[in-house]
């Protein structure tokens, strides 16, 4: 696994900085927020959706091996080929010896989340293949060269400014005085590059929403209709997928389509949902030569059976992240991660281990507002709170934190001495406080006073106030 | 009601530390309803801190001794969302293991009630003879309104208060940044989701914002204070009760 740039903690610092970003998140709220409200209450049977789609995806975790056998199977029959990848190592080794057996130069590449789990894009550039991006906001990233801030709007990040900066600067054929301040001129200059590199591409590589046993096929969702080109025209086509994608029919596919525009962008339907079943036959127009389907691990079978099994009903919707008020106040690069937000906290450390990414369950005011959203019902909140016990077990916790937690711990086992330090204590907080009835700043409390004054207690506490009082009552 | 029912009232580590006045603006709410209401002394803090961090063991050694104390109280009754939903919601899974306590934390759990959705939906409570001739906002803290489903019924109440006029959130049920020790280990990103909290408070034009947690409140009102800002803030009870007398949360005595 790869070595992270920094932690929450101080990369946070400098996202929150930054004007352009904080404008961009800004812009969740009245974007995928209120279009996925909108989008569920026209649905009246979203709910219930949501209840069938968790339990459809429980079955199939329950059977896992079963289903993904018959996955396999069907798409042999259908003239496609298999590949099985138990780490990011063998997924990547796969991919280079397809792409090296194809004699390719150029891979086109459509928006794939697990390619960016496994690192592939340095990778096959390191072997001396040229890879192109064909998702417009990963296109984009890709000539920045930086990684992906948001599951399905990679992009997001940036300001139409920065990415016309980007295509002047990396466009360096066309002519620099041409104008790229309206959307539709970006686009058209994307749209130019990249069909010639749709037509010169030797391998395609997408990604998979589902893969369906009964078929062999699998389902890919974009609005860009790029993810259809990487899969038609070049001669080889490479499907991306983590084996937990498996659904047992064309229904079940159905059912989670319905939820996932929904959940994501506040669309009924993506502008394009294709489903594709082997290679090329006869008669067939166009379609490549080769299929391949790369089913990866990389830990998900480890995650069966314990307290993260759950995680695996994820279909990468991002309306956790969308509505995460943490991800909203700092952005995707800060976490550092390949997966962000709340089902990254999760799935990072079951994927990459706790040791090195503990800081992502942590960094969470544990609001619940992900779980109230997700479209599978996954319980979000309780799987951060089991990555924290996990890490108080084995001692990541932070000193300072535990030593915290055990003094609390002990004082409020002994109510006597909780009682008579409270009723000390308070009323010296009072004190100090005078008038002004907060206060500004409190030794061992700069975590709390930095940027918000502590008001100030009213004296003793209730309880030795109630028992006065009741007393008083009685005489 | 045939029999007034006997109440525990768990005022909460905070409201207990830092404003008692909330846990008398409580029992005056209980008392008025009907409920005969007793404050057990031992009591401290429900485990929440150390169950979010973690510690699985402390939390367990204190939703045991929590259980014992209110073990013979008809309803268990604390003015929050947060404290109330550990008691509620956490609780019986956190000690499902535990052969003697595993039963006693389901019932705990079954008589946990946070003060204001009890009062309306056990005690059946319509109205408030409270008045306060103010523009008020509400604040939704999440535990609350996520784990007890508590929305509709503070609004109902301070409907009836006289005077009073709610104007709502744009986003209520967004998360002020609190989440207990996460407000001083990512003080950062919690003040920047405080300082969005504030922004939407001050565009309700709200004279003081209200809501049924004491470590929100804080929150919102320390933040507000280090901003200069004249808006009041106080726990629902208060102003259910009709309790107004001491300064808000962090105001200045008079």
């Amino acid at each position: 696994m790869r070595s992270r740039p920094g932690g929450i903690k101080s990369n946070s610092h400098a996202a929150m900085a930054d004007p352009v970003l904080r404008e961009a998140l800004a812009k969740l709220k009245t974007g995928f927020q209120a279009k996925r409200k909108i989008a569920a209450a026209n649905l009246p049977e979203f709910e219930a959706l949501r209840d069938q789609a968790r339990d459809m995806k429980r079955a199939v975790l329950k059977d896992l091996d079963s289903y993904l056998e018959i996955f396999e199977t069907k798409v042999q029959e259908q003239g496609g080929q298999v590949h099985w990848a138990s780490s990011d190592q063998e997924a990547r080794d796969i991919v280079l010896a397809i792409c090296r057996q194809a004699k390719a130069k150029l891979v086109a590449k459509g928006k794939s989340m697990i390619s960016e789990e496994i690192a592939l894009n340095p990778w096959l550039e390191r072997h001396g293949f040229e890879v192109v991006e064909t998702d417009l906001g990963e296109y984009i990233i890709q000539l920045r060269a930086e990684p992906p801030s948001h599951i399905i709007a990679p992009a997001i990040h940036l300001s139409r400014h920065q990415v016309a900066a980007a295509f002047r600067s990396r466009h360096k054929e066309l002519d620099d005085k041409r104008q790229l301040s309206e959307p539709r001129q970006l686009l058209d200059e994307a749209r130019a590059i990249l069909r010639q590199k749709f037509l010169a591409a030797d391998v395609g590589i997408t990604g998979a929403n589902f893969l369906v046993a009964e078929t062999g096929s699998f389902v890919l969702v974009t609005n860009e209709g790029n993810g259809d080109l990487t899969q038609t025209l070049p001669r080889v086509h490479i499907v991306l997928a983590s084996i937990e994608k498996v659904v047992p029919t064309l229904e079940a596919a159905s059912l989670l389509t319905r939820l996932l525009a929904r959940s994501a962008t506040g669309q009924e339907m993506t502008s394009y949902t294709t489903i594709t079943t082997g290679p090329k036959r006869v008669g067939d127009l166009d379609g490549p030569e080769e299929f391949h389907i790369v089913l990866l691990d990389n830990g998900r079978t480890a995650m069966l059976g314990g307290p993260f099994e759950d995680m695996l009903r994820c279909i990468r919707c991002a309306a956790c992240i969308n509505h995460c008020p943490v991800y909203g106040a700092i952005g995707g690069h800060a976490y550092a991660s390949f997966y962000c937000g709340p089902m990254g906290s999760v799935l990072t450390p079951a994927l990459a281990g706790l040791e090195e990414w503990s800081d992502m369950p942590d960094a969470s005011s544990l609001c619940g507002r992900c779980e109230q959203v997700c479209p599978v019902r996954i319980p979000l909140p309780r799987m951060l709170r089991s990555w924290r016990e996990r890490a108080f077990e084995r001692k990541i916790t932070s000193a300072t934190t535990r030593f915290g937690l055990g003094m609390w711990g002990a004082l409020a086992k002994r109510p006597w001495l909780y009682r008579l330090l409270v009723d000390l204590g308070m009323p010296v907080l009072k004190l100090l406080a005078g008038k002004k009835g907060s206060l500004s700043s409190l030794p061992l409390a700069g975590g709390w006073t930095a940027s918000r004054d502590l008001p100030a207690p009213e004296g003793r506490s209730f309880v030795t106030q109630w028992a006065e009082y009741k007393k008083g009552a009685r005489q | 009601m045939a029999k007034a029912p006997r109440v525990g009232l768990f005022a909460t580590c905070l409201v207990d530390a830092m404003r008692p006045s909330v846990g008398f603006a409580t029992a005056k709410l209980l008392e008025d309803a009907g409920c005969i209401v007793e404050v057990p002394v031992g009591q401290t803090c429900c485990g929440q801190p150390a169950y979010n961090n973690g510690d699985r063991e402390t939390a367990r050694a204190m939703a045991r001794k929590l259980i014992d104390l209110f073990k013979n109280y008809d309803y268990v009754v604390a003015p929050s969302g947060s404290c109330a939903g550990m008691l509620h919601a956490h609780y019986p899974a956190l000690l499902a293991d535990d052969p003697n306590y595993a039963a006693l934390a389901l019932s705990l759990s079954q008589r946990s009630y946070e003060l204001v959705s009890f009062l309306v939906r056990v005690m059946k409570v319509e109205t408030t003879h409270a008045a306060l001739a103010e523009t008020v906002t509400y604040h939704d803290s999440c535990s609350g309104l996520r784990e007890l489903a508590i929305k509709d019924e503070p609004r109902l109440l301070l409907q009836k208060v006289e005077g009073l006029d709610l104007k709502e959130l744009s986003a209520a049920e967004e998360c002020c940044g609190f989440g207990g020790t996460f407000c001083v280990e990512y003080p950062e990103i919690s003040t920047k989701m405080v300082d969005d909290k504030l922004a939407d408070i001050e565009g309700t034009g709200a004279a003081t914002v209200l809501g049924g947690d004491l470590g929100c409140l804080m929150n919102i009102a320390g933040r507000l204070k280090r901003k200069g800002k004249a808006v009041k803030v106080r726990h629902v009870a208060e102003v259910l009760s009709g309790m107004l007398g001491g300064p808000a949360i962090g105001e200045e005595r008079s």
